[in-house]
């Protein structure tokens, strides 16, 4: 019964209102002009004091994003974007230059702290403090980069990471001090001409983070991104990239959230990953942002493109995702497994409430010889929502030995919502063995009456079941996320039933 | 008495790991040998090979059945020599009927071996005679092979094919992993039926149980992928009291 | 009188079939007015190709290229061709109707002491009298406005309330040689209430019959505690087109159960839409491709849950050898009135070879939340363990390479319900294999 305890203290805990980081920060910022031009593009280079090559990739982008259009496949509605009626950069404007954590902007530091993100040097602790003189307990740090509107306003640990050779650094001072690499890997995973978005976040993204690990390092943390939209009518166009070199390990989390606000507003970010021999890559996220009011007004939208690639033998990534926020989402983290005996995974929980519309999922690609992936893939669908698994497994003509597992399990929630899955599945090796199963059911309610026969209310049996339901994702997330992201999954369902 | 089976000097590998190391074995018509050893010694690769199963590569050595090379086999025409491996963990093949299995089984031998295929009332009988005596119920050779069965009805399902197919060398894998004591005596019991002046049995087990029913001529410790000891029935209870312990390190 | 449109460097087939289907098959009303508006759908849209997200895998402007011209009806020589034909894939005890190069042949047919409650006439009678129950196929698709702009001829069986038809119906469809050309047919066939019938559908060639078109499409209806039992055949010839498209709807109480079987023609695609409108239905279709050479086929069912209490199967299985193509998509909608639906669908295929490709599209839409779906795919090799257990007991590679396939589609073939056909698929899945080896 301690697993049902805890659920039920967890339930408890629970804050009654719907969107916890809603609030909005008064600060003053420094804004582009709204709207989308060369002289933008100009205009945001120029603010980052970028070199000429990289304007010129933002350049030659914008003038690729002109001649594209919006996709329509994914089940997702919404009206028209104007997308000349945003402002891609916004900046908190600086009281002076920023030396140290201590020179940022009270406003932003006490922002994070609401939001639970440290942004100063503190261990984060499973629980205890480490007893001293002990050193068998080290204590798990987590390097934080936070990016606020378009701009990273703190990376910490800096030092300690540079003992170990890894360079961890907002992508808009990599684009200075690490151009080599920066140039080398920009683009590779992810090339500006890959679709809508992408390139749009190729001419207009602001900052983000990035990470390079030398070969045979084991990044001595967890690194993690957090995002804010503060700003009205701001899109927000973050670029991640992460190079884990030969051997090499490193495991990044990445936080968003946004103040609740009428207006939708879009969030367009770009990751790319390369996974060299022998390394391996763990991404997870937590996708908190705005998802709109009870009726539907407001929210995100969340257009993102996240991709690995699996360029080395023996290398690894593996893609966690907790969906909970944004009115609309449109991301499917993907893998390319060109190295040999390459591996990927996708795990992800995909909540919907509301009008929330998700249609996410995951491609894996299977190039290399005895390439293996694993889809696990968890949607439930509650008020009005609408929840979409939408996947790709192929292998290609030389891609021997590829193997795949996935399951999509959907779970309905009411009979106002809808949940839908759509695998492609394409072989064209005769040595390629995937297995693919889905199901949608509903909580069944032999198990919930049992539990409300047992004592729990209607809300908390239903939580029960759904931590159940997802456990197995749950499992693959970092300890300190975990806890969030089952937190998290109860707040989203909240009012769902009864 | 001539010898049946030579295994000389055999080296086999999976995947670039060696795992037999020179092993060297004579089974002779109508003996039956036990081969006993620790998991991980090599027993199970060794009726592999024997039975020409894809995913060994052999480095080193012969295989010799009746004077013929093995090696150079299909498996299909090791069967049609006579040579039966009795599975460990026997496969499930659904949508293919026990009885048109058997039956294609057999006829695939003996057209392998220029004999004319058997009639179908006599194939019926034969099946009829065999299955009666193992105490196998018609029933489940209608059923897909081995789709559904116990662990027991799937070694007797082996027995079975045995008895049919007529081997001269039945090479029997682990036969009492997942038995209970029960299913362990009527299968023995049916390989016992089948002990011929002109069959041979190599008998593979980690356990001495077995043997008390299916009593060997020859008992052969293996360890690390080589034969370590070899001697009478009395090996095997010499085993059972003292344990592997001291065949491990002197072949270490 | 075919000028028409004609643009001086593109021949437009479809103009020219329009103008000789209007002169042998004239229609009225709305007859006329639906075919129509179909060849403009047709002509906006083209050949569908892999943009089309429904056409991803089968892209025909690429596979077909262009449609060819509509198939002359058949004269003496042709009807001689086709009965030799006819005889050659006979099947014992059915009541045959016969449609050879797309139109029905009375003379070839068993048109005669039809059972009490059968009624059957040809298509060009039903559309000349303005019978717009042919017409209720869903134009937006390319190729159903195709059919819809040219059909030209094809049965429409009507089995009254109450009926059980004692013999099977065989639709057989035989293109009788001579220059390749197109036909555009369509059949109707409609059970009443409590009605039972069993109808075989199969298309075959006479010889010397090539790359011909079959551009073919059904409309079933199945009534309230109705069964039909539905088997399809496809043995084109290797060279030749066939393009289907059915629209089943299913009453309440009611069972349809339907199997396909594809081993002939070199580009095929089969695409039907099956509609539970009735509660308390159960739906089976199942369906096996056995291909090989450059052979392309393709298998698009959506199975539409529109009430509550309905179930449906969905099994489909596909081997392949050499660089064949086998397509399967399938989609169910449970919407949001079919609580208590119980849906299922599972593709299984075996590549043979490694030139060989599956593509799986196995879609769920559910809007309902009280009900149990599912699907599975699997692809993979035949089971290396497997294989090696038969070759231990001495079965040659092919040969047991043989028994394990037989057995992969057998489990599929084993939901015909009619002995008699299920033998007669059975021996058609043995030809194809034995032609392997």
């Amino acid at each position: 019964m301690a697993a049902v305890q805890e659920t039920v203290d967890r339930v408890r805990q629970i804050d009654v209102d719907q969107y916890r980081y809603g609030f909005e920060t008064l600060i003053e910022s420094e804004k582009a002009p709204k709207g989308l031009s060369e002289d933008i593009v100009r205009f945001i280079s120029a603010k980052k004091n970028e070199p000429d090559w990289m304007l010129q990739w933002r350049l030659e982008a914008y003038r690729r994003w002109l001649t594209m259009v919006e996709p329509t496949w994914a089940r997702v509605d919404y009206p028209k974007i104007d997308f000349q009626d945003l402002y891609y950069y916004a900046a908190p404007k600086p009281k002076k230059t920023v030396g140290s954590l201590d020179e940022i902007d009270p406003e932003i530091l006490k922002t994070y702290e609401k939001l639970g993100i440290p942004l100063r040097e503190v261990a984060i602790l499973e629980g205890v403090e480490p007893r001293p003189g002990e050193p068998d307990t080290p204590s798990r740090k987590i390097a934080v980069d936070a990016v606020f509107d378009s701009v990273s306003v703190a990376t910490t640990f800096q030092a300690e990471l540079k003992k170990a050779g890894v360079i961890f650094m907002p992508i808009s001072e990599a684009i200075k001090h690490h151009p080599e690499l920066v140039q080398k890997y920009l683009g590779s995973v992810v090339p500006t001409s890959d679709n809508f978005y992408a390139t749009l976040n190729s001419a207009v993204f602001s900052d983000g983070s990035f990470v390079y690990v030398p070969p045979g390092v084991r990044c001595p943390m967890e690194l993690s991104t957090y995002f804010r939209i503060n700003e009205r009518n701001t899109g927000q166009f973050e670029r991640t990239l992460i190079i884990a070199d030969k051997g090499s390990y490193v495991s990044y989390l990445e936080g968003c959230t946004a103040p609740q606000r009428d207006e939708n507003q879009l969030h367009a970010a770009v990751v790319e990953l390369v996974a060299m021999d022998d390394a391996e890559i763990k991404y997870s996220t937590v996708q908190n942002w705005y998802p709109g009011n009870s009726e539907g007004k407001g929210g995100i939208y969340n257009f993102v493109t996240k991709r690995g690639d699996c360029r080395g033998a023996n290398s690894k990534i593996s893609w966690t995702q907790v969906e909970t926020g944004s009115a609309i989402t449109w991301k499917y983290p993907s893998c390319i497994l060109r190295g040999d005996n390459s591996r990927g995974e996708f795990y992800s929980i995909a909540i919907s409430n509301g009008y929330q519309q998700v249609d996410s999922g995951t491609k894996m690609i299977h190039l290399g010889k005895n390439t293996s992936s694993r889809i696990i893939s968890k949607g439930i669908a509650a008020g009005k929502s609408q929840n979409t698994y939408r996947g790709l497994v192929t292998a290609h003509r030389k891609a021997t030995g590829a193997r795949n597992f996935t399951a999509c399990d959907s779970l309905l929630i009411g009979d106002q919502c809808g949940a839908h899955t759509v695998p492609y599945i394409e072989a064209k090796n005769a040595s390629a063995l995937f297995e693919h199963e889905a199901t949608t059911s509903k909580i069944s309610e032999d198990v919930l009456f049992y539990c409300i026969q047992r004592g729990l209310s209607q809300e908390e049996a239903v939580g029960l079941v759904v931590n159940g339901f997802v456990k197995d994702v749950l499992q693959q997330l970092p300890m300190e996320f975990a806890v969030e992201a089952q937190k998290l999954i109860s707040i989203s369902l909240e009012g769902s039933v009864g | 008495m001539a010898a049946l089976l030579e295994v000389k000097d055999l080296q086999v590998s999976v995947a670039d790991r060696e795992i037999l190391h020179g092993l060297t074995l004579t089974v002779n018509e109508g003996e039956v040998h036990a081969i006993m050893g620790p998991n991980g010694s090599g027993k199970s690769t060794l009726s592999h090979v024997i039975a020409g199963k894809p995913g060994y590569e052999v480095t080193g050595g012969q295989i010799l059945f009746k004077g013929e090379d093995l090696l150079e086999m299909e498996p299909n025409e090791r069967a049609a020599k006579g040579v039966f491996l009795a599975f460990q963990y026997p496969v499930e093949i659904p949508g293919v009927a026990t009885m048109n299995f058997l039956r294609t089984a057999l006829n695939a031998q003996r057209k392998a071996r220029g004999e004319d295929e058997l009639s179908t009332p006599d194939f019926l009988k034969r099946v009829r005679e065999v299955s009666g005596s193992l105490g196998i119920p018609q029933e489940m050779l209608k059923r897909g092979v081995n789709v559904g069965f116990s662990g027991g009805e799937k070694k007797r399902n082996e027995v079975l094919q045995m008895a049919l197919f007529q081997p001269s060398l039945c090479i029997l894998d682990e036969m009492d992993s997942g038995l209970d004591i029960d299913a362990l005596r009527i299968a023995s019991e049916g390989v016992n039926a089948l002990r011929a002046p002109n069959r041979s049995m190599v008998v593979i087990t980690h356990y001495q149980r077995l043997l008390d029913y299916i009593v060997p001529d020859v008992v052969h410790v293996m360890s690390k992928g080589k034969v370590v000891r070899s001697g009478g029935k009395e090996l095997a209870l010499e085993l059972e009291a003292n344990g592997y312990a001291q065949y491990q390190e002197a072949a270490a | 009188m075919n000028i028409a449109v004609a643009k001086p460097d593109k021949p437009d087939t479809a103009s020219d079939n329009f103008a000789a289907v209007s002169a042998r098959v004239p229609g009225a009303g709305k007859v006329a007015d639906t075919r129509r508006q179909a060849l403009d759908t047709f002509q906006r849209i083209g050949l569908p190709h892999r943009r089309i997200e429904d056409w991803k895998y089968t892209d025909l402007r690429a596979l077909m290229r262009e449609v060819l011209p509509l198939a002359a009806a058949p004269e003496a020589t042709a009807l001689a061709r086709a009965e030799t034909a006819a005889k050659l894939h006979a099947i014992d005890g059915v009541r045959r109707l016969v449609l050879v190069d797309g139109v029905l042949a009375p003379d070839l047919s068993d048109l005669a002491g039809l059972e009490a409650g059968l009624s059957i006439r040809s298509l060009s009678e039903a559309l000349q009298a303005g019978d717009d129950r042919v017409l209720s196929l869903d134009t937006a698709d390319p190729m159903v406005a195709l059919n819809t702009a040219l059909m030209t001829d094809g049965v429409v069986i009507e089995v009254a309330d109450g009926t059980t038809l004692a013999r099977p119906l065989h639709i057989l469809h035989i293109t009788s040689g001579g220059a390749p050309a197109a036909m555009f047919t369509r059949s109707r066939i409609a059970l009443g209430n409590a009605a039972v019938a069993t109808v075989v559908e199969s298309y075959v060639a006479g010889e010397g019959a090539s790359a011909y078109q079959v551009h073919d499409s059904a409309v079933i209806s199945v009534g309230d505690h109705a069964r039909l039992d539905y088997v399809r055949i496809v043995e084109d010839a290797p060279e030749a087109f066939n393009i289907t498209s059915a629209a089943v709807s299913v009453g309440a109480h009611a069972h349809f159960n339907a199997f396909g079987i594809t081993t002939g023609g070199l580009v095929s695609r089969y695409q039907a839409v099956v509609t539970v409108a009735g509660s308390h239905s159960e739906v089976q279709t199942n369906g096996v491709n056995l291909l090989n050479g450059k052979q392309h086929a393709d298998t698009t069912l959506v199975m539409n849950h529109d009430v509550p209490h309905c179930a449906s199967r969905e099994g489909f299985r596909a081997v392949v050898d050499d660089r064949g193509h086998s397509v399967f998509q399938g989609r169910i909608n449970v919407r949001q009135p079919a609580q208590q639906t119980d849906a299922k669908m599972m593709t299984r295929a075996l590549l043979l070879s490694d030139e060989a490709e599956v593509d799986n599209k196995p879609e769920l839409e559910i809007f309902a939340d009280d009900v149990t779906c599912g699907h599975g795919a699997a692809v993979g090799a035949l089971d290396d363990s497997l294989l090696f257990y038969l070759r231990a007991r001495g079965l040659p590679q092919k040969e047991a390479e043989a028994m394990l396939i037989q057995a992969f589609v057998g489990e599929a073939i084993e939901a015909i319900a009619d002995d008699n056909l299920r033998e007669l698929v059975t021996a058609a899945a043995v030809r194809w294999l034995e032609a392997r080896q």
